[in-house]
């Protein structure tokens, strides 16, 4: 099995530094992840106002929103917080809380809701 | 799996243990350990939120009908306004990111210069916050309820220790936005407001005029919650402003409070990401 816990010369965390010619690298991905969420942003923006509430196409704006979002986030937390940089333990490690409690917290919640929800409108107040 | 480091590192920066799990810092690593135990607490703000919504019989608020307002300017503007305090946001995340990058090639100058940005960028979404807030909770003119449940909307607001009467040009309207949508003026609307039993008007914890009283309280809560956490995230940055002024990073000869701080400050982005779509747009 690969080996993680070993280091080796700048790989430390205080150790992290780079050169000029890197740094322009880095600005180059960092106004390139800028660029991409202020599109995003701007094409949920104009989605939420362009698309009503309670269309036919409702559904999959909704959706789309969803992923939008979580590319956003992706990015985010990949490029901006360096998590793509890290060991691949520290990654499982932060990401794995919310691929096993989060989503089946979302699963429980909205289940349970909409049982509510059809129970108050089958039996009324 | 586990072994030994292979090459020795400063004491200094040792664990006690002896060795540095991940090859990142103690502080660095509790940092993440404290955004991934946050970010459950706002998964679970967001996931009650959307229990209360879908367990909600009636209609629910509609984002781009509440918020269309803009400082400044009168008009619908659905949306605009928390748009730009998403790109404030994202910018000042942006300048952080650049901060760190920065700190990373020890260019101490560029790192003032950028946190300083997102010092005031934090400073600025605080004060969009605040705005979107009192508009908020200060409302439109709001609306009437009487014995009968019915609902009638204001047309004029009514300032504060006068009555209808004195409202020129005071009206009322039944079935806001439907078919049948009835407007009365003069006398008959100053009958009707008369007989009120109870006038909405803004939002507060117990009744609001957007809709059921859990969506100004969901709202309260959530965005207030992060809001506390920009005031933070603007704190802990002004510390590290602070300290980077007095030079303290230049003698331990790393930035990585810097980046340390970048994290939290990330993390207030990210979190933002999620609220702007799950409280506004969907």
């Amino acid at each position: 099995m690969e080996r993680d816990d070993l280091i080796a010369n700048d790989s430390y965390s205080l150790n992290a530094t780079h050169d000029a010619e890197h740094g322009r690298v880095i600005r180059k991905k960092i106004y390139f992840v800028t660029i991409l969420l202020s599109v995003i942003t701007t094409a949920e923006v104009l989605m939420g106002v362009f698309f009503k509430h309670g269309t036919a196409i409702w559904p999959f704006v909704k959706w789309s929103f969803i992923v939008m979002t979580l590319v956003k986030a992706a990015y985010i937390v990949v490029v901006f917080m360096h998590l793509g940089d890290e060991r691949k333990s520290l990654k499982y490690m932060i990401l794995a809380p919310y691929a096993i409690f989060v989503l089946y917290l979302i699963f429980v919640g909205i289940t349970e809701s909409n049982f509510i929800n059809e129970v108050w409108q089958t039996y009324g107040e | 799996m586990a072994g030994e480091a292979s090459e020795a590192i400063d004491k200094n920066v040792l664990w006690d243990g002896g060795r540095s799990p991940f090859s990142v810092s103690y502080g660095k690593m509790m940092m993440w350990f404290f955004l991934v135990s946050d970010a459950l607490t706002f998964s679970g703000l967001l996931v009650a939120y959307g229990f209360a919504r879908h367990a909600f019989t009636g209609a629910w608020p509609v984002g781009e009908q509440v918020f269309y307002s803009m400082p400044f300017l009168s008009g619908h503007y659905p949306l605009l306004y928390v748009a730009l305090m998403t790109f404030l946001l994202i910018l000042s995340s942006v300048t952080m990111v650049l901060a760190v990058e920065a700190g990373h090639r020890l260019d101490e100058r560029s790192v003032k210069k950028w946190l300083a940005l997102t010092i005031v960028g934090g400073l600025f979404f605080l004060g969009s916050q605040a705005w979107e807030w009192s508009h908020f909770i200060h409302g439109s003119a709001g609306y009437i309820t009487t014995v009968d449940e019915g609902k009638y909307w204001l047309t004029e607001e009514i300032p504060h220790g006068k009555t209808a009467i004195d409202v020129e040009g005071f009206g009322l309207v039944a079935n806001r936005g439907e078919d049948n949508e009835i407007e009365y003026t003069g006398q008959k609307a100053i009958e009707i407001y008369n007989s009120r039993v109870n006038h909405v008007s803004g939002a507060n914890m117990t009744q609001n005029e957007y809709g059921p009283p859990q969506y100004a309280n969901f709202f309260f809560f959530i965005t207030g919650f992060h809001g506390f956490h920009v005031f933070t995230g603007v704190l802990l940055n002004v510390i590290v402003f602070i300290s980077l002024m007095k030079g303290t990073y230049r003698r331990r000869g790393h930035y990585e409070m810097v980046e340390k701080s970048g994290l939290y400050w990330h993390f207030i982005d990210l979190v933002w990401v999620f609220v702007f779509t799950f409280f506004y747009l969907v």
